[in-house]
């Protein structure tokens, strides 16, 4: 990361910090704010964070490697998350799951090589009466099909694909640093 | 959404504000005692009484007093608070906003689960129009001192966050870790001030308590468990979604209403509820006999009990939160056990030894994720015994 991105993104986590009253209570806010902006929360940021807020930053690892939706390691732009608790799984998240895996290359856990899907399972979503269900980042799919799998993946390729300003800040935005 | 006939669901027919103006119109006392004349419950499934956790609050001196709205519902099998944000929210506001004048708070948080985050702008966007009606702010409704508002916060993915004190953890900037108790959320809650935690359907109850009075409410359900309640339907039956029964209601009645009588079993109250087989569908779902947050997963006569055991184990090895010994070892220990079952290479030695295990686990787990997570497992073991043992063929 160049010194100036690194000096824009203490800025933004320093107003961030602000905003939720400077106290213990804005972490997890933060860390979410930073992984929605950034993909993930690197070390860096949590040396950051953990100096405006005069703690260790061990406690800041201690968070964010607890909570399932924070991760200190890149993933894809597109995080699918099919839920694979029990009433999904009675409705047949072992196919598009099989799916998923065949169209996209890799394995549950891993990220496309190019940096566009990651792949991973997630316990229940709150959409046992319509599954199989998943999570496309914040969006939800219902009552996916193996058939329907495909159509999905192509949605999220378009609007990655359409530069539209608003996809170009959000390019610029992507960090630079390496793993 | 496809919900079981909302239209049907007594919250429909009850319009938001009109409870909330009843309750403001009366002394924080006497909104305790509505909500001790109605019996309510805590509607996330542990049953604690509404009142007396609201009464512990307000009796306890502190300036600075919270209500957080626990909308964390990650229970395996539950999606009713789901269909409440989305269609019911403002009843939920309205709830918080009683309960907030009831205990003398001034701030609430709705503690809303990661997977939800869909709903946070919907939910922002009427939190903005409560504040301009003059529903949050100063002066609630006229209320001469009365000033409250609501803030939006969101989970990470953690299913421990729905207990209370983990979810205070959580809203602390803490790993979502349950803390001993006592101290109670009541007396040291959220920054060390007194914080009542109430579950999303339990707010929206008290809504329609304020509405149609106390005895509406006393009137429904069996003595111990009054009142309605939503249940998640899912699974093998042919009705899914959102129904609204009264307490006590029995297994069978409930499995008529969903079309799903031909089940083989029922998971009542998700992952750390419990599996009643059909020789026990005469019994009722309320507190003092199955109680339940709600979740019903119906099961039908093609599944594999030692395959649903599995799910739900896997479910609990992976959100244990790690803190205590009996939970985080106990799970996968009992994860490894379906395994050897799976293969046909358990004895009966080795698998009284796993439940021996798993009633450890229910004694000195800290809190209610591993005090339940071997329910499930003693269950099928105690009633599918014959389908579990001495396997033959590998999944």
């Amino acid at each position: 990361m160049l010194v100036s991105e690194r000096e824009q993104l203490r800025a933004n986590i320093e107003r961030q910090i602000q905003d939720y009253g400077n106290n213990r209570s804005a972490l997890i806010p933060v860390l979410q704010e930073v992984q929605l902006k950034y993909g993930h929360v690197s070390e860096y940021v949590m040396q950051v964070v953990a100096d405006i807020l005069n703690i260790h930053p061990v406690e800041i690892y201690g968070v964010a490697s607890f909570y399932s939706f924070i991760g200190h390691k890149q993933k894809g732009r597109f995080i699918i998350r099919l839920c694979r608790t029990i009433s999904c799984d009675m409705q047949g998240k072992d196919r598009v799951a099989r799916q998923l895996e065949n169209d996209l290359g890799i394995r549950f856990g891993e990220t496309t090589p190019d940096g566009n899907f990651t792949l991973e399972w997630a316990n229940c979503l709150g959409m046992c009466d319509q599954g199989p269900a998943m999570l496309v980042n914040e969006r939800i799919y219902t009552q996916v099909t193996p058939d329907s799998v495909h159509d999905i993946l192509e949605e999220c390729r378009k609007v990655f694909g359409v530069h539209t300003l608003q996809e170009k800040e959000m390019l610029c935005e992507l960090p630079t640093q390496a793993k | 959404m496809r919900t079981a006939d909302t239209s049907k669901m007594t919250f429909s027919k009850i319009d938001p504000g009109v409870g909330l103006k009843k309750a403001l119109g009366m002394t924080p006392d006497k909104i305790i005692g509505l909500v001790s004349d109605s019996g309510l419950k805590g509607r996330g499934g542990a049953g604690f009484p509404t009142d007396l956790k609201w009464k512990l609050a307000a009796n306890v001196e502190d300036d600075l007093k919270y209500v957080v709205c626990n909308a964390d519902e990650g229970e395996p099998g539950t999606f009713k608070d789901r269909v409440i944000l989305t269609s019911f929210s403002d009843l939920m506001f309205d709830g918080m906003t009683i309960g907030a004048r009831a205990i003398g708070a001034a701030k609430g948080i709705v503690y809303l689960r990661g997977e939800y985050t869909y709903l946070r702008s919907f939910l922002e966007n009427k939190l903005s129009k409560r504040r301009r009606d003059g529903l949050l702010g100063r002066n609630i409704m006229d209320t001469e001192g009365f000033d409250f508002d609501i803030t939006i916060r969101m989970g990470a993915g953690a299913y421990i966050c729905g207990e209370e004190t983990a979810l205070i953890e959580s809203l602390e900037g803490q790993r979502g870790e349950p803390r001993n108790r006592p101290p109670f959320p009541v007396n040291t809650g959220f920054m060390g001030h007194p914080t009542i935690v109430n579950n999303v359907e339990t707010f929206t109850w008290i809504s329609c308590i304020a509405t149609k009075g106390a005895k509406w409410f006393n009137d429904i359900g069996t003595e111990k468990s009054t009142g309605l309640k939503l249940f998640s339907v899912s699974g093998d039956c042919k009705k899914h979604g959102v129904f609204e029964f009264p307490m006590g209601i029995t297994l069978k009645e409930l499995l008529e209403k969903v079309e799903g009588t031909d089940a083989k079993a029922v998971q009542v109250g998700g992952a750390s509820g419990r599996c009643v087989p059909a020789r026990d569908f005469d019994r009722t779902l309320a507190y003092e006999d199955i109680p339940t947050g709600g979740s019903i997963i119906v099961i039908g006569q093609n599944r594999d009990m030692l395959l649903v055991a599995k799910n739900f184990m896997e479910f609990f090895v992976d959100e244990s939160c790690g803190q205590c010994t009996p939970c985080r070892e106990g799970n996968v220990k009992l994860l490894e056990g379906i395994d050897l079952l799976l293969q046909g290479q358990c004895s009966m030695h080795y698998l009284r030894e796993l439940c021996s295990l798993g009633e450890s686990m229910q004694m000195a787990s800290k809190c209610g994720l591993g005090q339940t997570s071997p329910n499930a497992f003693l269950s099928i073991v105690e009633n599918f015994k014959d389908e579990i043992m001495g396997r033959t063929e590998s999944v």
